[in-house]
């Protein structure tokens, strides 16, 4: 039995309307607890920050993709190691970390779980290959669904149960968390170079459209009861003026919603919020996003903020980064997954004195601030694509102090600058806010009843940060709070300390969520029984090679849901 | 008589990883299997011949047994002894042992590098500079309309890959042979440029000049030479105007590009080709891996370090510059002063400097077969087969990964790779400690 007091920590957990009071916190066996015995080891975190475990919901930290990016670039790595020490492996940085240091960095920060955001579904083997070797951290992958054969075919000839089916089967199948959707149909009509780019279009040879793919998709995730909506990156990523594919994006599936539960994410919206018609007078349209989400409960979003300097972006957009490497004149690298999905890989630049990406650096973050209600936006850089992971203190300044981004405002390209609402939006984050839109609310859109407080019962992952709130105003001492979420005093991973001062002191494994939707009995064996046939006739591997097996997994968490099917 | 029939059995033999072997045991033995082509049949029914039943040491000239736990014990001294040791092999064996084998050379500070230094090296450092247009192999057997075999000749090699993955396959698109075009380009007429639709004989050593020929055509559709590489300016102009006019073509390229002169420069023209073709139309490029999991060790390596192959972790961070941290160089400047070999037999393909400098210094071999290495060792460490007699994440030439199946026990006394590595990694670290 091991047990752990914190005491004395200014502690913000949104999720029980803790704001910042000044308590202790008991820890037993990887639990928060009412109350530990005199033998409890003591923190000392007086004048320090308390928050639930960071939650990242979308970043890409595993699998072919990420890899991939990693093979492409050697001059990524070189810039940034990481020696071996008594306690960790050796590893490189920089925008695509070797998976070792991938845990490690996102420890130092007090994140304790982390959500890789797309794996082609025949290659997620390899996705838990790299997450199990990704040490503290929980994480979870999101299989890609909007481009599968069987899915567009089950839609077409409106077979929404048997389709329900097959999708739980191949959660099952992939240990995967979520059905991601990324430009529906678009990477299909990819695999022969074209394009499909609005929401009515019909796929080539499927004679489905992105709506019809989007509007099903959506269904299922209500019927197989997932504890996280469809997430979703829309169609026309990256083309001026997509602003718009976006509001029709969340509009099309509004009437499904019942509860004022959400039910659909739009990922990385800076990317997808483009006014405009070309890259001239490409402008933000995060005010009419913002506006729509203020006004409706079925979505929620992340903004994908783009932080200047080198990265590596890939997804599973086969077309977007193809557009992204003509724009760059950027090496390039293509993937095509036969009968689900595809991936691109582009290294970035993302500079301050270029317009276009002036103004994606503002679409971001005024998303982030006219979005009203915290509890709808989740903090992203979508990692690596508009920035790495280790650039959440930097955002998380720009967000909390006007005077931070507008240091940074004054030096951005200036007819950008211009064209921005930026400079006229007053707001800053408070530390509740961001501890909602990093952990709290993160926590509660993936379904993780045990994340993001700090709760009796919750997980006892816990970052505890060096910065006095009654003497820091974060606003104005930006540098020191940034300073401070960077190297957390100390990140606690199921109650055990793994962070002190920054530095890793412990590298437990961390386990692996998976989602397994009970559909009936007899609805699962028809379902199956049609697609060994399939298999034979889509895929280069058999059925019975295709399934990931649970104890694959080194250390696996399955949560069952509840299918109505 | 214990009789079973295994189906689903993924080979491992070369990077095609054919998943469909139907492989039939009786009394622990495989005694027949299906749908397997003559590789498979020659490794699977041959495979228990020629091999260790036990560690051996070299003592005065001769082998003699050692117990395990003594195998291990040298091997974890030599190592943690050793200043600048070599892990090299990896390629015919499973994720996880390379896995171990990653974590050992950073314990040790030696260099880990697989046998992708040998072959399709120039392939990845050709990646590094330009990208590459791919996919996995059932894209190609729904999609493609023309498929180029480049400086490989599949028919021997691999000899399944036209019929499950390409040309002959049965896809949603193409229905076989006759809904696609085979161009074969080849300093010779193999048996593979026999079935072409077109053969091209390049000149040798001219291939980097046809591929920018090639490109130029594309880019500008006329050229005013007579002849490129000794093929004439009409058959280059044709071959560009059937790339450009496919609706989805795909390069597969082998060793004659990577290992002729040029080397990565070819690589770079060939990547280069194929990412221009694509503002045309759809195209694609796909080395030829050979050994079964040469992309796994590419895979576990990048995902632990950062670098695919020619890993140098002599600093305490992994540091990467192939010429000067591949295996190959290291030797033949004289460099290390150990070496661990898993699952390969570089005796055999190595340059001679480097095999010579190899053999005289302290040499552990892991490996199921007797060759030219473990005759050289000091220590030899027989092993298992991955998929045959232990199981193992193994990653086909695309990059699709497998999870291979234990079929039979392997004979008493003898351990995986993974086994093996395992226990030299805690006898070593134990060793370093006391350091």
């Amino acid at each position: 039995m091991t047990e752990l007091l914190l005491r004395n920590g200014t502690v913000f957990d949104p999720l029980n309307h803790i704001r910042g009071e000044t308590m202790d916190l008991a820890v037993r066996d990887g639990r928060i607890v009412e109350t530990v015995s005199s033998k409890a080891k003591i923190i000392d975190a007086s004048g320090m920050v308390v928050m639930p475990g960071g939650v990242d919901i979308h970043s890409h930290i595993a699998g072919s993709k990420v890899n991939s990016g990693r093979i492409l670039r050697p001059e990524d790595h070189e810039k940034d190691v990481e020696n071996r020490t008594s306690i960790t492996r050796a590893g490189v940085g920089y925008s695509i970390p070797s998976t070792f240091t991938t845990g490690y960095r996102y420890a130092r920060m007090g994140y304790t779980t982390v959500f890789e955001p797309a794996t082609p579904p025949l290659k997620t083997r390899h996705t838990h290959e790299e997450l199990d070797q990704i040490p503290i951290i929980d994480k979870a992958c999101f299989p890609l669904f909007g481009n599968n054969w069987l899915v567009m075919e089950y839609l077409k000839e409106g077979k929404l149960e048997e389709c329900a089916a097959y999708i739980a089967w191949m959660l099952n199948a992939t240990k995967g968390y979520a059905i991601k959707i990324v430009d529906p149909g678009g990477v299909e009509a990819w695999g022969w170079g074209r394009y499909l780019k609005r929401l009515d279009d019909e796929v080539p040879h499927f004679a489905i459209t992105p709506r019809e793919i989007l509007r099903g998709l959506c269904k299922i995730n209500k019927l197989l009861g997932m504890p996280h909506a469809i997430h979703v990156h829309t169609n026309n990523l990256g083309n001026p003026g997509n602003y718009l594919t976006t509001i029709e994006t969340m509009d099309c599936v509004a009437d499904l919603a019942s509860s004022g539960k959400p039910i659909i994410h739009i990922t990385h919206v800076q990317f997808c919020g483009f006014t405009g018609n070309s890259w001239l007078n490409v402008g933000s349209g995060a005010p009419e996003i913002a506006e729509y989400v203020n006004k409706h409960d079925h979505v929620t979003v992340d903004p994908g903020q783009v932080v200047f300097g080198d990265t590596t972006t890939m997804t599973a957009d086969g077309p977007f980064q193809f557009l992204l490497h003509k724009l760059s004149g950027n090496k390039w690298v293509n993937v095509d997954v036969e009968g689900e999905t595809g991936a691109g890989i582009v290294p970035f630049r993302y500079r301050r004195s270029n317009y276009v990406n002036a103004v994606q650096w503002g679409i971001g973050l005024e998303l982030m601030l006219l979005v009203k209600d915290p509890w709808k936006i989740y903090l992203t850089t979508d990692h690596p694509n508009a920035g790495p992971f280790t650039s959440y203190p930097k955002v998380i300044t720009w967000l909390m102090s006007k005077d931070a981004r507008g240091r940074v405002l004054a030096r951005i390209n200036k007819n950008a600058r211009r064209r921005l609402d930026l400079l006229g939006i007053d707001r800053e984050y408070t530390f509740e806010e961001i501890a909602i839109v990093t952990r709290a609310g993160t926590s509660k859109s993936l379904g993780l009843k045990k994340k993001g407080h700090l709760g009796v019962g919750a997980d006892a992952d816990i970052a505890v940060y060096s910065i006095d709130v009654s003497s820091v105003d974060a606003s104005r001492d930006y540098e020191v709070v940034r300073r401070a979420l960077a190297k957390a005093a100390y990140t606690i991973k199921k109650g055990e300390i793994v962070v002190r001062e920054g530095e890793i002191v412990e590298t437990p494994t961390g386990t692996t969520y998976w989602v397994d939707p009970k559909v009936s009995a007899d609805l699962m064996q028809q379902t199956t029984a049609s697609l060994s046939a399939k298999f034979e006739e889509y895929y280069t591997v058999r059925m019975a090679n295709y399934p990931v097996e649970e104890n694959y997994l080194e250390s696996p968490t399955k949560i069952e849901a509840i299918a109505e099917v | 008589m214990v009789e079973k029939t295994i189906q689903d059995v993924v080979c491992t033999f070369c990077g095609c990883c054919c998943d469909n072997l139907e492989v039939k045991v009786e009394d622990g033995r495989i005694v027949s299997l299906r749908n397997g082509c003559a590789l498979s049949m020659s490794k699977l029914l041959n495979y228990s011949r020629e091999r260790l039943s036990a560690p051996m040491q070299r003592k005065e000239g001769d082998f003699e047994e050692i117990k395990f736990d003594d195998a291990v014990e040298k091997t974890a001294s030599i190592l943690a002894n050793a200043k600048y040791p070599i892990l090299y092999g990896w390629s015919l064996t499973s994720c996880e042992a390379i896995e171990i084998g990653v974590e050992l050379a950073e314990l040790v500070g030696g260099v880990i590098d697989n046998t992708t230094t040998t072959c399709h090296g120039p392939s990845i450092l050709g990646v590094h500079d330009i990208g590459e247009s791919t996919c996995t192999l059932g894209e190609v057997r729904h999609r493609a309309d023309l498929i180029v075999y480049w400086g490989c000749n599949p028919v021997h090699a691999h000899p399944l890959h036209m019929s499950r993955y390409s040309v002959q396959s049965k896809g949603r698109f193409r229905k076989g042979r006759r809904d696609r075009k085979l161009i074969v380009v080849d300093v010779r007429k193999t048996d593979t440029a026999k079935q072409a639709d077109y053969f091209i004989q390049v000149a040798p050593n001219q291939d980097y000049e046809l591929l920018c020929a090639l490109r130029a055509a594309v880019r500008i559709g006329e050229l005013e030479q007579d002849s490129i590489a000794g093929v004439p300016v009409e058959t280059v102009e044709e071959i560009a105007d059937l790339m450009i006019n496919c609706e989805f073509g795909i390069i597969f390229y082998g060793l004659g590009l990577t290992m002729s002169a040029g080397k990565s420069r070819n690589i770079d023209a060939a990547l280069s080709l194929v990412k221009e073709l694509n503002d045309r139309t759809k195209f694609l490029i796909m080395p030829m891996r050979g050994h079964f999991n040469v992309t796994g060790a590419n895979q576990v390596t990048a995902w632990q370090t950062g670098y695919p192959f020619a890993v140098d972790l002599s600093k305490g961070y992994p540091k990467y510059n192939p010429g000067d941290t591949s295996a190959v160089d290291i030797l033949a400047r004289g460099e290390c002063d150990a070496a661990l070999v898993v699952a390969s037999d570089p005796i055999s393909n190595f340059p001679v400097a480097a095999s010579k400098h190899l053999s005289r210094m302290p040499l552990v071999t892991i490996d199921p077969h007797i060759t030219p290495t473990t005759l050289a060792s000091d220590i030899v460490i027989p092993s298992s087969f991955v998929g045959i007699e232990t199981a193992g994440t193994v990653y086909r030439m695309d990059g699709v990964p497998l999870l291979t199946r234990k079929l039979v026990e392997p004979p008493t006394g003898l351990r995986s790779d993974e086994e093996i590595l395992n226990a030299i990694l805690r006898r070593t670290r134990e060793l370093k400690e006391v350091t």
